[in-house]
């Protein structure tokens, strides 16, 4: 590997690296902001029906 | 201290249910072969632009729009796009949304089944794997890509069996529900994937040289060739029409190719293309932007709908940018950093040279693993952790088909899940049996999996900023975020992003469909996607495929335009009369 491929890695990695560390943390120290975001999780109405 | 640790952890849990939702197959097999075949650095910079102008806009504009409709009582892409746009038009645009997933899910459990397949397989012992053509051979009888119908056979090495346990177990979460099945599943599926990624990167980066007469084939050539901005090639001077350049990376290897070059008598010559030349080459942003959509789940119907279901002060905006960042995370820190290394530390560039996805997965890795110390550990714990990011996947996918019959047939869940499993499972038992070649797979991945997504993510985008308005479109995105959309992306989503979004979609057009040669300006043989379709060289699965797209199509189209849902979105009002 040559040294610019050394930066380009580096930079690749650290900037994702940075910006999941940086969405986790805004998640987990905002207010509230656990009720607020969301993934496929969701209880959708529909899965209320009964048996 | 207890509620403490349990809030922590329900935190925590929120987390991975987002991250579960973003991480799929393209991740850890479709990434790195592009990056290392398009030269790591420049197809960064275009897959780091495209992640800006596409990615993220589209997938803000899919949250904003889907919540919106949502408020309205409308969780279907044709719901939310009559009801923004007002027009009967709209819905018909809007049945692509539900035809993506839908017809995606029918060949990604496919793909899901082999991983569970060839996993089970590692830890059972069963792959003792020699050569190239061993692992080829296996990967034709597993998958029947040699006959149609040849994988269709009870037998542990072939593609149904297991098949058969994914689809069902699919369907049982989606039918279990949140609390059942889905939020379990990515609560304990996403650690265990980072996990299970984690030790595998650990074992490839700790594997050196692993054949002492190959020294060039070693883990540091194969970074190199995953992420060296520059590309030292090997060609002929007048090369033939079968005659391609050959990569060389590493000092040691570069100093053998010179030696080669002076032998040749002038024949040969090396050469070193920059990273500026070679993003002067357009199928280099073709690639960047593909991998961007399908990496993402961005115009694939999904987020929008997902979106329908969160209250009217969710923060969509950290909620698009964290299940984008743990994709990015798990593609380029994770897969960037196991597969082309592993690969190549084994078979050296030459070895892999030219592929990704399914082919470097599949035809190459599996030997990778039979030649590695406790490889039948380590090949099962890699295809296990794609198999976890696959199934977070397709589960995903089932929703936005499952709320569309819903709405528009007024049936309750369970109805719905059972229409559509019957149509899945038609659409999967056509895919798994028409496998010689893996034509239907490939039919329906190049025209719904590719074509339908370009087409769909440039609806959506300039139906946010053109026909919704910047104004209505990013208010509601803002609403309740925590982080403000900085104010450059306003002129990225109206200007940029479309501009850009048609330019890739022309010269898509004009490379894949009209075999237009983006490097030479050329135009050559018409793509085989089409001449599978027409004329004297038709193939029978690629044209019942394109027909079983098309006749869902159809049969969406005529169940949406009796909805009086539909109808009432198109006048914007609620779903229910209040």
């Amino acid at each position: 590997m040559t040294t610019p491929g050394f930066i380009v890695m580096l930079l690749s990695v650290g900037t994702v690296t940075f910006l999941f560390g940086w969405c986790i943390y805004k998640v987990l120290t905002t207010p509230n902001e656990t009720d607020k975001v969301h993934g496929v999780e969701f209880m959708t109405p529909d899965m209320k029906e009964p048996d | 201290m207890a509620q403490n640790k349990e809030a922590w952890g329900s935190r925590l849990g929120v987390i991975m249910a987002v991250a579960g939702s973003a991480v799929g197959l393209g991740n850890f097999l479709r990434f790195p072969g592009l990056a290392a075949q398009y030269g790591g650095g420049a197809f960064m910079i275009a897959y780091a632009i495209s992640f800006l102008i596409i990615g993220l806009p589209i997938g803000w504009a899919e949250w904003a729009m889907g919540r919106y409709a949502g408020s309205l009582g409308y969780n279907s892409a044709p719901g939310a796009f009559a009801s923004i746009v007002r027009r009967p038009w709209a819905k018909y645009a809007g049945i692509i949304g539900v035809i993506i997933p839908v017809v995606i899910y029918m060949y990604y459990v496919v793909i899901e089944a082999w991983c569970i397949g060839y996993a089970v397989n590692f830890w059972t012992g069963q792959m003792h794997l020699q050569d190239a053509k061993q692992t080829v051979d296996l990967f034709v009888n597993f998958t029947g890509a040699g006959a149609d119908a040849s994988a269709m056979s009870f037998q542990f090495d072939r593609a149904l069996p297991w098949l058969l346990v994914v689809f069902a177990f699919n369907f049982w979460l989606i039918y279990r529900g949140l609390s059942g099945g889905i939020e379990k599943m990515c609560n304990i599926g996403m650690p265990l994937l980072i996990v299970l990624a984690l030790v595998v990167l650990a074992r490839v980066m700790t594997l050196g040289a692993p054949d002492a007469s190959k020294p060039h084939d070693n883990v540091y050539n194969g970074l190199g060739y995953m992420w060296n901005p520059s590309k030292v090639l090997i060609t002929k001077i007048t090369p033939g029409p079968e005659d391609k350049p050959r990569e060389v990376v590493g000092a040691a290897a570069i100093t053998e190719a010179e030696k080669e070059v002076a032998a040749s008598s002038g024949s040969l010559v090396l050469k070193t293309v920059s990273p500026w030349s070679q993003l002067l080459n357009p199928s280099l942003w073709l690639a960047a932007a593909g991998q961007i959509f399908f990496s993402l789940s961005v115009g694939f119907g999904v987020i929008i709908v997902y979106a329908s279901y969160m209250k009217k002060d969710d923060d969509v905006v950290l909620s698009g940018l964290t299940a984008s960042s743990a994709n990015e995370f798990c593609e380029v820190a994770l897969g960037g950093l196991i597969t082309i290394p592993a690969a190549v530390a084994f078979l050296g560039v030459a070895g892999i040279a030219g592929q990704a996805g399914v082919g470097l997965g599949f035809k190459v890795l599996p030997l990778v693993f039979s030649k590695m110390p406790a490889g039948a550990f380590f090949g099962g714990a890699f295809f296990f952790m794609l198999f976890l990011a696959a199934i977070t996947s397709s589960i995903s996918m089932l929703q936005p088909g499952i709320a569309f019959i819903e709405e528009c047939l007024g049936v309750g869940r369970k109805i719905s899940v059972s229409i559509l499993g019957l149509l899945t499972s038609f659409g999967t038992a056509f895919v798994i049996y028409f496998s010689a070649d893996l034509k239907a797979l490939d039919t329906l991945d190049f025209w719904v999996g590719t074509f339908l997504i370009f087409m769909l993510a440039t609806i959506q985008i300039i139906v946010f900023g053109w026909v919704w308005g910047m104004e209505k479109g990013m208010s509601e995105l803002e609403r309740g975020a925590s982080v403000k959309v900085p104010a450059i992306f306003r002129p990225i989503i109206k200007w940029v992003c479309p501009a850009f979004l048609l330019s890739i979609f022309a010269l898509w057009l004009l490379k894949e469909i009209f075999g237009f040669d983006l490097t030479t300006a050329q135009f050559g043989a018409v793509s085989a996607y089409v001449t599978d379709l027409f004329g004297a060289s038709a193939k029978l699965p690629a044209q019942l495929s394109v027909a079983l797209a098309v006749g869902i199509f159809i049969f969406f189209a005529l169940i949406s335009s009796r909805s009086k849902s539909y109808r009432r979105a198109e006048q914007g009002l609620p779903k229910n009369e209040v």
